[in-house]
């Protein structure tokens, strides 16, 4: 049934068929792949090779994926034939942990739905005081200490960790454990049985937090959830630990390293950077937000999902059991959609960039990434306006390797 | 302009909010879309009409002009 296994190692096939992901082009360091450009620019959707060998289709124009991923005849489900794995280790986590990520209405609705209050914009927007002290912090201590500093290590990566711990009422006391942990998830070429283990030390963890919380509940995601869900005995603690895990490792790498190389590519256009820094219009700092996340695009690896019946797209047929790769990196920067795409302007209306998603899997957490993302970027240059690279730019280790691009290190001074 | 938002498509991203906070809110206990009004007055349709697109869920459907 899945049209890709009877084609795999077709030697005819090999020839033609890029392999995905493509590297990055040596240039700019923030534009996709120049391969992934030109199958843009070619239109429809066309197969690419995986690790694995399987050669499901890449969908390239914005239009094409906007309404794809819409689409309730597409499924999430890793679980199914044909569904094109990022890593090995992907397919085989599944065993471990299910979430809602990957799966299909109604139970993702039924499972987001426990969620979703802590999200909703007056929630995120009443925590905007405790993220600001959270910056504020930080950003004293790194003023007090030593220089050049990283500024992943001593700022980009605390700031979303902080704060998510604070809502799902997680020690932050643990999170040298959980960051190690959650980066072995998104790294591409981790061996399998080290993601496995990063899954079941995760969840393990959670599952007694959550215990825990039945116990003796706080003002937190984690205890709302026990009191809610699993003392009623609509989610067992185990499911519960499992959408813990997603929260916790959902919103750490995503927003460090738009943290860290929205700060790169801001140090790399000064005058959009000095425009940020002095003008202090919250309009302007929320713009820059919406601009960097669609120039940046930092999930870089493509939203994934499976055809459950035949769809036609650009003059294509997507077969049912067909693997479906949709490179949001290509359509963010689609000139059929934006203007002068390759162009960092802080004043364009970015809004409906693809960079969170679309369709019922729209991230979660958008709200508060974009909240977090604007007292960043709206205190940081302006307490420390003198600051800089501490090297230069071809030493800047970028996480080429990893399924969330951005940068390991990012050395600065001032 | 007529406005509908269908709860059960929602997914609660909010994006509606964003974009026309004097038309749309979301329910507290679980985050679904409400209506403020379903009848915006003028000033409102083009905001309005970008939360339609905005909305992830095509859950939001406009009538008349
Ligand atoms: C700038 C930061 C972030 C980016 C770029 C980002 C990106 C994304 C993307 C692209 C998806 C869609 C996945 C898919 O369609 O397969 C997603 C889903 C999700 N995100 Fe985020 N995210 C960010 C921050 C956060 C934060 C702070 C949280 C909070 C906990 C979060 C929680 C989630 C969850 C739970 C999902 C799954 C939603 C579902 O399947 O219904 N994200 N995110
Ligand atoms: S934009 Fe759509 S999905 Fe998001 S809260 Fe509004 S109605 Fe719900």
């Amino acid at each position: 049934m899945s049209a890709h296994t009877t084609e795999t190692g077709r030697p005819a096939e090999t020839g033609e068929t890029p392999a995905f992901p493509m590297p990055r082009a040596a240039g700019c360091p923030f534009d996709p792949p120049s391969r992934l450009r030109e199958m843009r620019a070619e239109g429809p959707p066309a197969k690419v090779r995986l690790w694995d060998g399987s050669t499901p289709w890449l969908v390239t124009r914005y239009a094409d994926q906007r309404a794809l991923l819409a689409d309730p005849r597409i499924s999430a489900d890793t679980g199914l034939p044909g569904y094109p794995h990022p890593t090995p280790g992907s397919a085989e986590r599944r065993r471990y942990a299910r979430t809602f990520i990957s799966m299909d209405d109604p139970g993702h609705s039924r499972l987001r739905r426990m969620v979703t209050a802590p999200f909703t914009v007056r929630r995120v927007e009443a925590l905007r005081p405790v993220v600001q002290g959270i910056v504020n912090g930080l950003i004293d201590d790194m003023l007090a200490g030593p220089r050049p500093v990283d500024l992943v290590r001593e700022f980009a990566l605390p700031v979303p960790s902080m704060v998510i711990c604070e809502m799902l009422g997680v020690p932050y006391a643990d999170h040298d454990f959980f960051q190690a942990d959650s980066r072995i998830l998104v790294n591409r070429d981790e061996p399998v049985q080290a993601q496995a283990r990063a899954q079941e030390n995760l969840v393990g963890y959670l599952e007694r937090l959550v215990s825990a919380k039945l116990v003796r509940p706080g003002d937190d995601v984690l205890s709302r959830v026990a009191a809610e869900q699993v003392a009623t005995g609509a989610l067992s603690r185990r499911d519960a630990a499992a959408m813990g895990m997603l929260l916790l490792v959902a919103g750490h790498e995503t927003t460090a390293n738009m943290i860290a190389l929205g700060t790169l590519a801001l140090l790399l256009h000064p005058g959009q950077l000095a425009e940020l820094r002095d003008s202090g219009d919250p309009a302007l700092v929320a713009s820059t937000v919406e601009e960097l996340l669609r120039y940046l695009t930092i999930v870089h690896s493509g939203r994934r999902r499976v055809a459950l019946a035949d769809i036609e797209v650009g003059g294509r047929t997507i077969h049912a059991g067909d693997g479906v790769v949709l490179a949001t990196d290509a359509a963010n920067r689609d000139e059929e959609r934006f203007a002068d795409p390759d162009r960092l302007d802080d004043h364009r209306d970015a809004r409906g960039h693809l960079a969170f998603g679309f369709g019922v899997h729209q991230c979660l957490g958008q709200n508060l990434a974009r909240m977090e993302l604007q007292v960043v970027y709206g205190t940081l240059y302006r307490r420390i306006p003198g600051l800089r690279l501490a090297v230069d730019l071809d030493r800047v280790p970028f996480k080429h390797d990893a399924q969330i691009f951005g940068v390991y290190e990012l050395p600065v001074t001032w | 302009m007529r406005v509908f938002a269908d709860q059960d498509r929602c997914v609660g991203s909010g994006q509606c909010v964003l974009t026309a906070p004097a038309v749309f809110d979301q329910r507290d206990e679980d985050g679904i879309v409400t209506l403020l009004t379903d009848d915006p007055p003028p000033g409102e349709h083009e905001a309005v009409r970008r939360a339609a697109v905005l909305c992830p869920a095509m859950a939001i459907r406009l009538a008349g002009s």
